[in-house]
């Protein structure tokens, strides 16, 4: 009876450290998230500050976002993204699910090599060619005025089909069954693709339009290179990156902070949706 | 069965080429020249026709623009811009001078271009010889439409991997190939070569690897940097959400969604801004340095030097990856986590293992053989880790005034000040080629033995 007391205290002991690791940890996962918001509705400008807590609160950093757009034009970044992302994602994910459906399911001479290419691909630094994507959207006439739009959703979405792993993993998956069927009942193999491989892929479909969705929020660097100085093609990423330069950050930090906090709600609740697929797209994908 | 049958299965035909120029009729023949002939006799019209028509305009382009352009790619253009004085108008003219940067471009291209007629031709060629074959065999020759169907159908890998392959065509290979052979110029900004360059060979390969300039000395120092920062960033990442995983997913832990939260919201912002948040946070009169002074764990004038400091930033650069990385990881392996045996477990408690045991001889190793190739991509991911530096630290502190590159500054974020800020393409593209080749070393070979590769076709 005593042993069985002494065991039950040693796992309540264990337990509550474990506990307390765990709220520890927590804490310090949360606090820049925590510290961010309150930064938003800081009163003090400035990005320097010598009390921890805001002294005055005010919804004045958000209003100033979408006011004042003489010098950074917040509404209109906001717009671009959007429609970069839109388009992008929309491009991508017809890429990657053809590319990964050919590659799990047909058989070609291409098929290998096409594999392998994509790996050496990606063992490159990927700006290492911005420069030359530039040159090269430069040369076909994309990078004046309102094509730059077009040139960044030719740039997110042109090597999306080298990304197919996670998608091909997933239509390994499923049951190669359904489609020899299909293949005997006389259906073509395009009939196969659009009437019942994509219906059962849901989760991978939806993976791929919020991962490519995301993307445009979140680059800077390949936008950066591609507007240069037109700002009026800027992408949010850009502006709230200008937002901390040194001529800036004084008078932005602030409303720099709340554009954290508007871009971060829409992605952080598509991306607590896409846990999900995240976690059972590994899986599959990860088969050892 | 036909699924299994390994020739049948990766694309194999009879007709080749070889076998068309080898075998096939004099018309045949006539159409490696005269591509889409052979079709047109064989009741292929329309396929034919356009086989020409393709022919006609790889033709029309090499005579128009082709040939210049492979000419100028030797020389890379001489001509300088000059400057005239107009009387009339009483401005400067400039004539137009040779761009080399265009020129190479436009050569690479025409090469590319080249390259994929030749492929094209090689179809063209099969093509008419498998008409030839058929004709004579007495069996079906597919007319056009019959062909159109076929895209929807056995051919449907066509349809669909042609608009991928021409984008990936256009924006990843012809830049890279662009950019490879901008490593054997001298397209830099010393001796002002940013309009007009050449071609010097290994010159810049030479000049990276003589440890004894500055380029070099840097180049070493960056690299050893790069692979510490890529182990480790790597490693700590894996292990610390290894554990974390662990530690929620134990039987006897409460509220295991909660602390899944709470670690899946921080990655949940997205990664620019929390890095440049951190930055911020960690300046020498940021947020943590207040917390501090608060505290009273330093003086009320003085700060950690997170960002000033070599070895302070080096660390500093490390353990916020582990915070932005583990959240991400977490997710990654906890469905993995949660597939291993659960009877190994039973056995080794059996045994008497305690959990640290449990840890090392059956969690780490069953892990490590199932996620090889996601180490891998991993450790590739990190030593190409461009944000993480470039936005936290971006390289600094700079320690030597003469060299180009910062303490915490990767191959990466180096290549990017060498193009970006100081116009070395030359030597940014040596870096990224290097880059490259370090990681294609390791990664092909552990790939290629890697279970997961090898057993992939045979699902």
């Amino acid at each position: 009876m005593k042993r069985y007391k002494s065991a039950k205290a040693a796992r309540r002991r264990t337990n509550i450290l474990v506990h307390t690791l765990l709220a520890v940890l927590a804490a310090i996962w949360v606090f820049p998230v925590l510290w961010v918001i309150m930064t938003s509705f800081r009163g003090e400008k400035g990005s320097y500050v010598s009390t921890f807590f805001p002294q005055t609160l005010t919804l004045d950093n958000y209003t100033r976002l979408f006011t004042d757009t003489a010098v950074l034009n917040f509404p209109q970044m906001f717009m671009n993204t959007l429609i970069i992302a839109v388009c992008s994602c929309l491009l991508s994910t017809f890429y990657v699910l053809s590319a990964s459906y050919c590659l799990s399911r047909m058989r070609f001479k291409m098929r290998k090599p096409y594999m392998n290419m994509s790996m050496v691909l990606g063992l490159f630094p990927g700006f290492m060619s911005m420069v030359a994507v530039y040159f090269i959207l430069k040369a076909v006439g994309l990078t004046e005025g309102s094509m730059i739009r077009l040139a960044l959703i030719l740039c997110y979405s042109g090597g999306a089909a080298l990304a197919f792993q996670i998608a091909k993993g997933f239509f390994d998956t499923t049951p190669y069954a359904v489609d020899e069927a299909a293949l005997i009942d006389g259906c073509t193999r395009w009939q196969i693709f659009t009437k019942i491989t994509l219906p059962l892929s849901k989760p991978v479909i939806v993976y791929t339009l919020l991962t490519s969705f995301i993307s445009p929020w979140v680059d800077f660097i390949f936008a950066k290179v591609i507007c240069r100085a037109n700002s009026d093609q800027y992408t949010v990423a850009i502006g709230l990156w200008k937002m901390l330069e040194k001529e800036y950050i004084d008078s932005w930090y602030t409303s720099f902070a709340a554009g954290a906090v508007l871009i971060s709600i829409p992605i952080a609740l598509l991306f607590l949706k896409l846990q999900k697929y995240y976690v059972d797209g590994m899986a599959g994908a990860v088969k050892g | 069965m036909k699924r299994f049958n390994s020739k049948q299965a990766e694309g194999y035909t009879p007709y080749t080429c070889i076998q068309a120029l080898r075998q096939g009729s004099a018309v045949t023949r006539l159409s490696a020249l005269l591509l889409g002939l052979g079709n047109m006799l064989n009741g292929q019209l329309i396929k034919g026709l356009l086989f020409l028509a393709g022919e006609l305009a790889y033709i029309f382009f090499m005579i128009r623009y082709g040939f210049h352009n492979l000419v100028m790619l030797v020389t890379l253009g001489s001509v300088e811009q000059q400057e005239i004085w107009d009387e009339a108008n009483q401005v400067f003219l400039y004539t137009k001078g040779d761009q080399s940067v265009l020129l190479l471009l436009y050569g690479v291209a025409t090469i590319l271009l080249t390259v994929i007629s030749f492929w094209g031709w090689r179809g063209a060629l099969r093509s008419a010889y498998k008409a030839e074959c058929l004709k004579k065999q007495g069996r079906h020759v597919n007319s056009f439409r019959e062909d159109l169907a076929s895209l929807l159908d056995e051919n449907l890998y066509r349809l669909l991997m042609t608009p991928p392959m021409f984008f990936i065509t256009a924006l990843t290979i012809l830049p890279l190939a662009f950019m490879i052979c901008m490593a054997f110029t001298n397209y830099s900004r010393i001796d002002n070569h940013l309009v007009l360059f050449d071609w010097v060979g290994l010159e810049n390969f030479a000049a990276l690897f003589d440890s004894s300039s500055v380029l070099g000395s840097t180049f070493w120092s960056v690299l050893v940097w790069t692979l510490v920062w890529a182990v480790f960033a790597t490693f700590t990442n894996y292990i610390f959400g290894m554990l974390l995983a662990l530690l929620i997913n134990r039987n006897d832990t409460r509220a295991k969604g909660f602390w899944r939260f709470c670690f899946v919201l921080s990655s949940a912002v997205p990664m620019f801004v929390s890095l440049l948040i951190m930055r911020t946070m960690l300046q020498p009169n940021g947020a943590v340095n207040v917390l501090l002074r608060n505290l009273g764990l330093i003086a009320p004038d003085a700060s950690l030097p997170f960002f000033t400091d070599p070895t302070w930033a080096r660390v500093t650069v490390i353990v916020i990856n582990i915070w932005v990385g583990v959240p991400y990881t977490l997710m990654q392996l906890t469905g993995i986590l949660q597939n291993i045996p659960g009877d190994l477990y039973e056995a080794a408690k059996v045994d008497g293992a305690g959990p640290v045991r449990t840890f090392f001889s059956i969690t780490l190793p069953y892990m490590l053989y199932v996620t090889t190739p996601y180490l891998i991509a991993t450790f590739t991911g990190n030593v190409n880790n461009f944000n993480v530096i470039y936005l936290l630290s971006g390289g600094d502190p700079i320690t030597n005034l003469s060299s180009t590159a910062g303490s915490t500054d990767l191959l990466v974020t180096w290549l990017y000040k060498l193009t970006i800020d100081k116009q070395y393409y030359n030597v940014g593209a040596v870096v990224g080629i290097l880059t490259f080749i370090i990681l294609s070393v390791g990664a092909l070979f552990t790939y290629r033995r890697s279970k997961s590769y090898k057993e992939e076709g045979g699902f």
